[in-house]
């Protein structure tokens, strides 16, 4: 009996020492990573080298500056919010407030939103490249320029729309949860007083599930400034001399940035510091986004909890 | 919106998935006594001239160019001029190529004569994701087992978000991270050949993989009702014997889950394993050869192809495959989860 007790105890002891280190070996590499990042990146981020340019050397630590892709990336999730949150939003106003739970399409769409979010992003980049730009970029040539070559080429136009399309499931699930949260009583007393169901929705619900609706865009937002793959065929450059100025523009964008001086640097080891430094901006960007959401979403859900009581 | 990707991923590969596709390069000499029977299209294409360019000429120049054409193919003979590469056959079968010693498998698009076996790409996804659900599984779900049912409350609070901050990480940048930092740090401790590699890639793409598996491992293990886990420790078991005799078992479909979506997600991923894998399209059964996976491919090809062609067509066809078997992994996955759920809270 007391051997058998002993014998567990070890056992006890060592698994969880196991499952423990597991864990610890885990968070080690994200501090690792992050420290690395961080320690490397700080030593080349400078307010020249966030505003400046790549005029005069792309691949030269000491004169390069990534501001055209910082440009790049907040245009492109700028125009991507435009597109995915109305759409999201109206996707999640529908599931919650209009769709019943028991019909076989309400389910279908359901599992189609979660297998959109399972869809390897380079599957979006070729979408983006059959749908988008030869599709309907090339639909648009055909109708309005007579064949002649304006919507039908990648453009920062297309990369947004592809990446609208990649963080739909993002701003749909966010959007649902907050409508969910809403209490139902709020309804209940707008439909007595004589409110139409739409009228509901727009007045009262919407604007309690306003942070909800927020919290999915930033996600969105921070998923889209890290995708690379999307936007490789449908929109990213290289190498521009000049800022995009209008829709049909191509762009530089941080993540391919990256990519981009990783792979094809003439000689990595002067390219390095600026790399760090890219990365920096991208890692503080999209950490910073995150954390903004998750701000948002535990002062919503304490201000729920006051609500409810 | 789903249907639509998969209608228009599919609808570039269609061709080939009908085998309607033929890249053969061969063409047969046309005597120049049989240019009257020829259409002005395919004269034209024979030639390799448009057909206005081929009005402008006159009778003499076209008979001159025919004859020069058939100079020209009988000069250059390869003798797997007229195989069709793009066909189902030689996608998955090895063939013996003029020139090589025995039969093979080779992804070789831009060659003379394309060939486009698709096996040494799926067994580079294969490969790379095996390694990748080596390191994340372990970690992930022992760290799951440690968080949920072990550790002091206090810490999960710091652990937990700690893990989640690696999926917040952009893949671009792990991609980065595995190039230049842990490939050589890799090469150092194991001392092997190649700095880029399956192995170098699929520590990254596990890095990836972890924050899934470990999300929704711990999330089946924490519910999974505590009356379970009382009822054990109030019978005298250790908190090590109720997890992993009474509380993982209940949650087993969970973690399964957890591997298949973490599959899904490593076979798909791509900026990781086109920066770190080192992108040859070796067939090996060494985790330290350097590989293409199907991804990386379509990443590293798509801007330079010609649309609408051959080897245009066959990279939508591997989108589409990766569509689908992700489709189907996550798929299962969620249905697990699912049935899981409602197992546990007693509906099912």
């Amino acid at each position: 009996m007391l051997l058998q007790r002993k014998q567990r105890d070890w056992q006890s002891l060592f698994f969880t020492g196991a499952t423990g280190l597991a864990t610890a070996v885990i968070v080690a590499m994200v501090v690792i990573i992050v420290g690395n990042i961080a320690w490397n990146g700080a030593a080349q981020v400078s307010l020249r080298f966030i505003f400046g340019g790549t005029e005069e050397g792309m691949f030269d630590a000491h004169r390069a500056g990534i501001f055209p892709m910082i440009f790049g990336t907040v245009a492109l999730v700028l125009l991507m919010t435009i597109g995915v949150v109305p759409v999201g939003v109206i996707t999640a106003i529908y599931l919650t407030e209009y769709a019943r739970e028991d019909r076989a399409i309400t389910r279908v769409i359901r599992g189609a939103i979660n297998n959109l979010a399972g869809v390897p992003s380079i599957v979006f980049g070729l979408f983006g490249l059959g749908f988008f730009v030869q599709f309907v970029g090339g639909g648009i040539d055909k109708a309005l320029y007579d064949g002649a070559l304006h919507f039908g080429k990648p453009t920062i136009l297309w990369a947004a729309a592809t990446m609208a399309v990649l963080t739909m499931p993002v701003v749909i699930v966010a959007t649902e949860e907050a409508l969910k949260a809403v209490p139902k009583g709020l309804r209940e007393a707008s439909l007595a007083l004589g409110a139409t169901k739409l009228k509901t929705i727009w007045r009262i619900v919407l604007p309690q599930a306003l942070p909800g609706v927020l919290t999915g865009g930033i996600l969105a937002v921070s998923r889209g400034a890290g995708e690379v793959a999307p936007i490789m065929f449908t929109g990213a450059a290289y190498y521009l001399a000049h800022l995009p100025t209008n829709l049909t523009d191509q762009f530089m964008e941080l993540g391919y940035h990256i990519f981009v001086l990783s792979t094809q640097s003439p000689d990595i080891e002067r390219t390095k510091p600026i790399l760090f430094g890219t990365v920096l901006v991208l890692v503080a960007l999209t950490f910073l986004l995150n954390l903004l959401a998750i701000v948002v979403r535990a002062k919503m859900r304490a201000r729920l909890r006051l609500a409810h009581g | 919106m789903i249907f639509l990707i998969f209608a228009f991923v599919g609808r570039e590969a269609l061709p080939v998935i009908l085998g309607k596709t033929n890249s053969a390069r061969a063409q047969k000499p046309i005597a120049a006594a049989d240019i009257p029977q020829l259409s002005a299209d395919q004269l034209a294409q024979y030639i390799g001239v448009n057909e206005t360019e081929l009005k402008s000429y006159d009778a003499d120049t076209v008979r001159t160019l025919v004859e020069l054409k058939a100079e020209e193919l009988q000069q250059n003979v390869n003798p797997d001029a007229g195989i069709n590469a793009a066909s189902w056959g030689m996608m998955f079968r090895p063939h013996q190529w003029f020139g090589y010693d025995k039969a093979e498998y080779i992804w070789q698009p831009v060659s003379e004569i394309p060939k486009y076996n698709l096996v040494p790409l799926i067994l580079g996804s294969l490969k790379a994701t095996l390694v990748a659900l080596l390191v994340s599984v372990p970690l992930g779900v022992g760290a799951a087992i440690y968080v949920s049912q072990l550790a002091h409350p206090k810490w999960r609070e710091v652990i937990k978000p700690a893990i989640e901050l690696l999926s917040g990480i952009p893949s671009v940048v792990l991609g980065f991270f595995a190039l230049i930092v842990l490939a050589t740090v890799l090469q150092v401790l194991c001392g092997y050949h190649s700095r880029l590699n399956v192995f170098v890639a699929g520590v990254a793409l596990g890095l990836a993989v972890i924050p899934i598996v470990f999300t929704i491992s711990e999330d089946a293990l924490t519910s999974v009702p505590r009356s379970y886990a009382q009822a054990a420790l109030a019978l005298g078991a250790s908190r090590w014997q109720v997890a992993w005799q009474i509380v993982l078992p209940a949650a087993i479909p969970g973690v399964f889950a957890a591997c298949v979506l973490g599959f899904g997600r490593a076979i798909g991923e791509t900026m990781i394993v086109l920066m770190a894998s080192g992108n040859a399209t070796i067939v090996s059964a060494s985790i330290f050869d350097s590989c293409r996976t199907m991804t990386a491919t379509i990443a590293a090809e798509l801007a330079e192809v010609v649309f609408g062609g051959d080897h245009y067509r066959i990279l939508f066809l591997i989108g589409a495959l990766l569509f689908v078997v992700t489709f189907i992994a996550n798929l299962v996955g969620e249905l697990v989860v699912h049935r899981l759920k409602a197992r546990l809270e007693g509906r099912g």
